[in-house]
């Protein structure tokens, strides 16, 4: 804990200091009084830091340095694709004809950008083979509760009464979450061994109360489930809906389309996928996808083309309302219309064959000296356990990542999925080189011959060593409060 | 109480099963081995008293620094007390997990469930398999 005593930008604040000078108003100046009611206005200001420009500027540059980032260490955090952002779809969504648009614009002159809007939903309808898109969502997780949202008021509609969602015990706990949030109940499918949908535990669960089944695929170990056209046509019989949880569509681009293994809505993360910046809690995307027989239901506003102008469509009669103000996270959105521009479908195949290439790599290497439970092939990730050598050694999947940030990798996702005692997740993604992936697997190498106190004191080199998590998240300490 | 004589749920709840006052009261707890599982332990949420559970319903839930878990009730009946120092003090699951560390008291509605729970040495070898 080298430098816990680094100054909060709240402790930095001089009253009065500023970073900005505001040009006088050159309309007339009216009392607060007059432009809010009393309900509606604070009894003080709020308690913002006051400081100089370059004191905020030194601040943040300084924080920013202890982040490990895509852009400066090997990421192979599973599950969430932390794939190298391009530098040039940065640019191309910095060029004032997108970057400096109001949406309060008149829809006239938004024509570039509903463009790039609209050819981006008709993308996203040709790679997951579902027609219906709504680009709304801001993140993935917002995605699941839209589509929820959308599959209520389907059922609604059909006057049918389904309080269920199935969720696999590999799913990502936002899908339970989502389905929770959407007022559905929540039931828990079991794996076979082998790390697939139970079809005899879905046979026993499915009624007709079941609304929807969330599915990843491949799911969360890495596997295509070979089933899981047998899981949807057995859903669609009893009249439920599948949602394919689009977070692994990194492995699938170009080769399997969701629609022709049986979903009928899903989400993309184009933070993920399509590789926007993301991370640190920076808006996401979650773009939703949906058959014909569920388009009316779809949020609004929806971009369409209307008598060769585009325009926004704010009213339809079953569509779910609004989900998100004004038009969605578009600077995400225009990232991701650049990246799959550029690569184009043959390039988006690559993508997955590549980071498909890459996982297995990695997995023919890393299976020599820590257990891989479910097989010696997998998509574009796999999970490691470290079960072996707790029960050998004493070290724990925590102990194994922490020490990986000495050494200059971030560290691979662990504990999750539940299934995989001491799971260490791994995803390195496409635009990782040969000689990355094999520094990375000898260093895990090499830190598996570390003695155990060593170990489990690790990190040494961060500014923070290792937090007592229990009491961070039962008793934390907050170095500053308002009053 | 003695863990090798109480019966277990698959997913490591323990019952310990008394006659008190003419009821069938069973005591609930979670297993050494699941509290060894679910690691280091911040939050936990538990029934109120009168709440009816069924066999293989969650009844609360428990959060440790990796994941929430539900809890699974191993047995029918009413809830008829609740340990509800163990939420602020935790480390007693993993300090005395069949003592002090006890979670529910349940008045049985019947016995005929009990079946479906397993002896120690059988769930013992679940544990061995699952380890």
């Amino acid at each position: 804990m080298k430098d816990r005593n680094t100054p909060l930008i709240f402790e930095r604040s001089r009253p009065g200091r500023r970073a900005t000078c505001m040009p006088s108003a050159d309309v007339p100046v009216r009392p607060i009084e007059d432009l809010l009611p009393a309900a509606s206005r604070a009894a003080e200001p709020p308690p913002l830091p006051e400081l100089a420009e370059p004191d905020i500027v030194r601040h943040f540059t300084s924080l920013s340095t202890r982040n490990m980032a895509v852009d400066t260490h090997f990421y192979p955090l599973g599950s969430c694709t932390m794939k190298y952002n391009p530098k040039r779809n940065e640019r191309l969504a910095s060029l004032p004809g997108l970057a400096d648009l109001h949406p309060y614009q008149p829809e006239d002159s938004l024509q570039g950008l509903f463009h790039i809007l609209h050819e981006l939903q008709q993308m996203l309808a040709e790679i997951s083979g579902l027609p219906g898109v709504t680009l709304q969502p801001a993140a993935g997780a917002h995605g699941e509760l839209t589509a929820l949202m959308i599959a209520a008021a389907h059922f609604r509609r059909l006057g049918q009464r389904r309080t269920k969602v199935l969720t696999p015990d590999t799913s990502h706990g936002t899908n339970p979450a989502s389905a929770r949030m959407a007022g559905f109940q929540t039931v828990t499918l079991q794996s076979t061994p082998e790390g697939y949908v139970d079809l005899d535990d879905l046979e026993t669960k499915l009624d007709e109360q079941v609304a929807v089944l969330m599915v990843t695929n491949p799911n969360t170990l890495g596997l295509f489930d070979q089933q899981i056209r047998q899981v949807s046509e057995r859903v669609h019989a009893r009249g439920g809906l599948v949602y394919l949880d689009g977070a692994n569509m990194n492995a699938i681009l170009g080769i399997a389309r969701p629609s022709d293994f049986g979903a009928d809505m899903m989400h993309f993360n184009p933070h993920k996928t399509f590789s926007s910046p993301h991370g640190g809690g920076g808006p996401g995307a979650g773009p939703v996808c949906v058959s014909q027989a569920l388009e009316p239901y779809l949020p609004l506003p929806i971009v369409a083309r209307v008598d060769s102008k585009y325009r926004l469509i704010q009213e339809r009669p079953h569509s779910i309302g609004r989900v998100r103000s004004y038009f969605g996270n578009v600077g995400v959105l225009v990232r991701a219309y650049c990246y799959i521009r550029t690569l184009g479908p043959a390039g988006l195949r690559r993508v997955s064959e590549d980071a498909v290439l890459n996982a297995n790599y990695l997995l023919s290497l890393i299976k020599h000296f820590l257990v891989v439970p479910h097989g010696d092939r997998c998509l574009h990730e796999f999970v490691a356990s470290a079960a072996e050598v707790k029960k050998t050694r004493g070290v724990r999947g925590m102990d194994l990542a922490k020490r990986l940030l000495d050494y200059g990798f971030h560290a691979p996702t662990v504990y999750f999925p539940l299934t995989v005692p001491e799971a260490i997740m791994i995803e390195p993604t496409e635009t990782e080189s040969k000689e990355t992936l094999d520094a990375f697997a000898e260093t895990l190498f090499r830190i598996l011959e570390e003695p155990l106190d060593r170990l489990q004191e690790a990190p040494y080199t961060t500014p923070i060593s290792r937090p007592d998590e229990v009491q961070a998240a039962r008793k934390p300490i907050l170095r500053w409060t308002c009053d | 109480m003695n863990e090798e004589q109480l019966l277990y749920a698959p997913t490591h709840e323990w019952v310990h099963v008394a006659e008190e006052n003419g009821e069938r009261i069973a005591t609930i707890g979670i297993s050494a081995f699941a509290v060894e599982l679910l690691t280091d332990l911040v939050y936990m949420e538990l029934p109120e008293v009168g709440k009816e559970l069924i066999q293989g319903e969650e009844f609360g839930e428990v959060e440790s620094v990796k994941a929430v878990s539900p809890l699974y009730s191993p047995v029918n009946g009413q809830v008829v007390a609740v340990n509800s120092e163990l939420p602020d003090r935790l480390e007693t699951l993993s300090d005395d997990p069949y003592n002090e560390g006890w979670i529910l008291k349940v008045k049985l509605a019947g016995d005929a469930e009990l079946a479906n729970l397993m002896d120690y040495p059988t769930y013992q070898k679940q544990c061995a398999e699952e380890g």
